[in-house]
Parts: structure tokens; C-alpha cells; sequence
């Protein structure tokens, strides 16, 4: 931390640009993951299970803790859903490392443009950035490194949560209920169409996203499953009015918990 | 061809010295200080969108005084060079010191290099959660750069709110004690006169805060209710 600071000043007649990502393009150029020709030569890890569902208050966002490289648990405590800032999140599938460091840059792109204008973006203009800083890295998803995030977030001017997906080039729709992606997205998505229901209370929502991701364990084996012996459960987190919050784990275990006693007394 | 006068330099820099004075002194004053949970930025501001206080980064905040568009031009440098840094290394290594020293080299070449000299003067200040340190660094239009205890007044004022501050400071008032005591001498300059609590601009670090970042704008209502 002792090299003389370069302050760059004046680099527009209009001002600075409020991204962070177009900063680091500008400085440091060699800080952002840069594209190459070739598919790395080695199996990565990748993230599997996400899913957003809204209820009377806002959406969850919950994800299974499992990274896998090919047939190998590369993490069984992988978090994958995080608080992009104070009114929305973000969950994530595919190539571990890069989605990782995407949501950073994201977060970081939120607080940077809120710092430098003294505003927050709006959730559309949030859900707009992130699928720009996905097509950025569609050169690395040609080489199998795919990032596919899903956005939600509390929209103070319509008054309601909302949630979005994307597709690896950048493509981003909005969802009106619920949305998985991942590689077990599908057996949850099916446990969603029939668990979710409008007007959801939070813990209600808590308890279906709970068993979407048990289900999604049960058919793939890249998701991980609740395991109590080790203390792994989901993370989910709660975006509302009042803001983004991780849910308390007691209340995820609660959740899961009630979920698999329902089951075991069932068989 | 032109021919430049001969200048002497001592002159040369008075000169600037002069021009960027007049130009900070045309300016109301901000306060800075310590107060139990953390620091008190106080700035008297009649607009209430063009900040003079605001965040830079999780536990630092920044205010200027003087010329709006010259020290705005210095916050987003500021943020800029934060934000940077936090990314590449780690969130915990982006210091205040490194910032004010940033703030003194640019604007010690701009004094020295620039056709006229920045009229401000900037406060960086952090809080430390862990051991209750709280820095505050002085910075002027020349780039000469002081660290604080305590307390600062910056502006057209600085020297009698400086010396005001000296008398009535006491370690760990509560903050509306500190708004209170800084709206009072803030109002003694530059003569005896009420302050409108609508022109006052409040940012605050808040050391106790289980939110990552500590810098919080305090509203309206929370400065004229501190006010009683």
C-alpha cells in the first residue's frame, strides 16, 4: 500500500463514468477475467441448484451448497446466493470461479454507481447491467465456462418484488412466479409448479423453496442435499421493503427439517 | 512570441495562496468530529442534493468546502481509487492515509502546475471498529495535509471554529450533543446568526453499525430532532 496513489481526474468533460466495470477496464485491464482462445485443458467446478420465488412481500432466493468437477464434490459448502445490495440478490449456476467473481463485480458495480451519484439504480436498470456484464463474458462461455445468474430484488417503485433469469449470451427475461436454473433446475422447477402458490407468507415461501431443492437433490446428484450430520443446509436469502437479508439458519433448518419429517412419516 | 514578467516564486505562490483563501473563504464552514459512536461530519449546505459530505468507502467518509464542481471532481477520483483498490486487494487494506495522501499529491501538482490553484479544502475520515480509532485528515488547496485529533472546522472559518471547538470539545458526547455543539459555532460565523436546520448536512461513521458499510446520511428529521 505504498506505491504513490495515481488520482485520475477530469477523465470526461461529462464527469466519470459511474461503473466500475468500465473503470477497471480503463485501469486494470489485466484485473478483469480475460477471454482465451482455448477451453481450459482441465475440469472446473461447477455450481449447480439455484432458485428465486416471490411471495406477499418480496422473493427468496435459495441454493443447495454443492460445486462439482465432473462426478467429484469439489465443495460441499458452496454459497451461491448472495445480496447484490440492500434491496436485491443474486444466485448463481455454472463455472464456479467465474460466478463467483461475477457477483463480486456486480455487487461492487452497484455500490460504485450508488457512491458516485448518490443514487441506487432501479431494480430494471440493476437486471439491465448484470445481463451487459454477462455478455461480456460470453467469450468464456464459448469455452464451456457458462455463467447463468438469477436477479431479483425488491422494485421500489412498482412496489412489489420481481424476479429475473438469463441465458448465457446476455438474454434476460423476467419470471412471474418462480425460476430455477442449475443443473438440478428442472426437478425443482417441477416441484415448484406444484408447491407454489400466490400470496405465500415468508415462511410458507421458506418451506417450498426448502423442498424444490430437496427434490432437486433426490434427481440430480450434482445438488446437494440438507445433511444435518455435517450441519449443511441451504442458504437462502429474503429480499423485501426493508431489505436484503440472509434468512437466519435456524429458520432454513426449520424449513428443511419440516419438509423431510413430512416424508419420512409419509413412507 | 510572448514574453512572461519575471515573477519571483515566493510571490508567484502567495499570489495562488491568496486567490484559492478568497475563494474557500466565500463558503460556509463544515465541522468534523469524533463523537461516542463514531465521527460526525457537519456541513452547512443551502442546497440538498449537491452534497458537500458523503461516502468513500466502508469506513471512510469525505467533505469538501469551496468550489462544488473542483472537490466533487476529487470525491469521485476518491471512490474511484477505493473502490479499485478494495477490489484488487482486499476491502480491509483500503486506509484513509493512502487516500489523503492521494488527495495531497494531486493537489499539491495542481497548485504548483495548474494555471490556477483548486479552491478547497477536503476532510477524509475514517473509523476503526475494532480499537475505537478514529482519523481525520486535514487536506488543503496547496496539498499540505494534517492529521486531526478529534476535531476539524474547515472553510472560510476554520481558524475561530477551530479554536471554539478547542474550548467546548469534550470526548464522548452523544451525537445529538455533537450536532447540537457544531450547529452552535457553525452559527457564531461569520457573525451571530440562526442557521436554518433544513441548510444543514449531516453524514456520520457509525462504529456500532453491524452493516459493513458505516457511513449513513443522516436526514432532515433526524438533524432538526437532535436540534430539539
Amino acid at each position: 500500500m505504498s506505491d504513490p496513489l495515481p488520482l485520475h481526474l477530469g477523465a470526461s468533460p461529462f464527469g466519470a463514468s459511474p461503473s466500475f466495470v468500465e473503470l477497471l477496464r480503463i485501469e486494470r485491464p489485466d484485473a478483469l477475467p480475460a477471454g482465451t482462445v482455448d477451453p481450459p485443458p482441465f475440469p472446473v467446478p461447477h455450481g449447480t441448484t439455484v432458485l428465486g420465488l416471490k411471495f406477499t412481500d418480496g422473493i427468496v432466493m435459495a441454493g443447495d451448497r454443492r460445486a462439482t468437477t465432473g462426478n467429484i464434490i469439489a465443495d460441499a459448502k458452496m454459497r451461491k446466493v448472495f445480496a447484490a445490495d440492500r434491496l436485491s440478490a443474486i444466485a448463481i449456476a455454472g463455472a464456479a470461479g467465474q460466478a463467483v467473481e461475477l457477483v463480486k463485480l456486480f455487487q461492487l458495480e452497484l455500490e460504485h454507481y450508488e457512491k458516485i451519484t448518490g443514487d441506487r439504480l432501479s431494480l430494471e436498470g440493476k437486471a439491465n447491467r448484470l445481463a451487459q456484464m454477462i455478455r461480456g463474458n460470453f467469450p468464456l462461455a464459448m469455452q464451456g465456462l457458462v455463467v447463468v445468474p438469477l436477479f431479483g430484488g425488491y422494485d421500489e417503485r412498482r412496489e412489489q418484488g420481481r424476479i429475473f433469469y438469463y441465458d448465457a449470451t446476455g438474454g434476460r427475461w423476467e419470471e412471474d412466479d418462480y425460476q430455477t436454473i442449475g443443473s438440478g433446475g428442472q426437478p425443482a422447477k417441477n416441484s415448484l409448479k406444484k408447491r407454489w402458490k400466490p400470496g405465500l407468507s415468508r415462511d410458507e415461501a421458506l418451506r417450498v423453496a426448502a423442498e424444490a431443492l430437496i427434490d432437486a437433490a433426490d434427481d440430480d446428484s450434482a445438488t446437494g442435499g440438507p445433511d444435518a450430520s455435517r450441519g449443511l443446509w441451504p442458504v437462502m436469502v429474503v429480499v423485501t421493503a426493508d431489505g436484503a437479508s440472509d434468512v437466519p439458519e435456524a429458520d432454513v433448518t426449520a424449513a428443511a427439517e419440516a419438509v423431510l419429517a413430512e416424508r419420512g412419516a409419509a413412507s | 512570441m510572448s514574453f512572461m514578467p519575471y515573477v519571483a516564486p515566493e510571490q508567484l505562490m502567495k499570489d495562488r495562496s491568496d486567490y484559492a483563501h478568497k475563494g474557500i473563504a466565500r463558503g460556509r464552514s463544515v465541522i468534523g468530529l469524533e463523537y461516542a459512536d463514531g465521527l460526525l461530519f457537519l456541513a452547512e449546505n443551502a442546497s440538498a442534493t449537491l452534497h458537500k459530505v458523503s461516502e468513500v468507502y466502508d469506513k471512510i467518509a469525505f467533505a469538501g468546502v469551496g468550489k462544488y464542481s473542483e472537490f466533487e471532481e476529487l470525491r469521485i477520483a476518491g471512490i474511484r481509487l477505493a473502490d479499485l483498490r478494495g477490489y484488487q486487494y482486499g476491502r480491509e487494506d483500503v486506509k484513509a492515509r493512502d487516500l489523503a495522501n492521494a488527495y495531497s499529491q494531486a493537489l499539491s501538482t495542481i497548485f504548483t502546475q495548474q494555471m490556477k490553484p483548486y479552491e478547497i479544502e477536503l476532510l477524509v475520515g475514517e473509523v476503526d471498529g475494532e480499537n475505537d480509532g478514529t482519523s481525520i485528515y486535514h487536506i488543503l488547496f496547496d496539498g499540505s495535509v494534517s492529521d486531526e485529533d478529534q476535531y476539524v472546522a474547515m472553510g472560510g472559518h476554520a481558524e475561530e471554529l477551530t479554536d471554539a471547538l478547542r474550548d467546548r470539545y469534550q470526548a464522548g458526547w452523544d451525537l445529538a450533543t455533537a450536532i447540537q455543539t457544531a450547529v452552535q459555532l457553525l452559527a457564531t460565523v461569520p457573525e451571530t446568526r440562526e442557521v436554518p436546520a433544513e441548510q444543514l448536512e449531516a453524514g456520520i461513521l457509525d462504529r456500532t453499525t453491524t452493516e459493513r458499510r458505516t457511513f449513513r446520511r443522516l436526514t432532515k428529521d433526524e438533524v432538526s430532532s437532535s436540534l430539539g
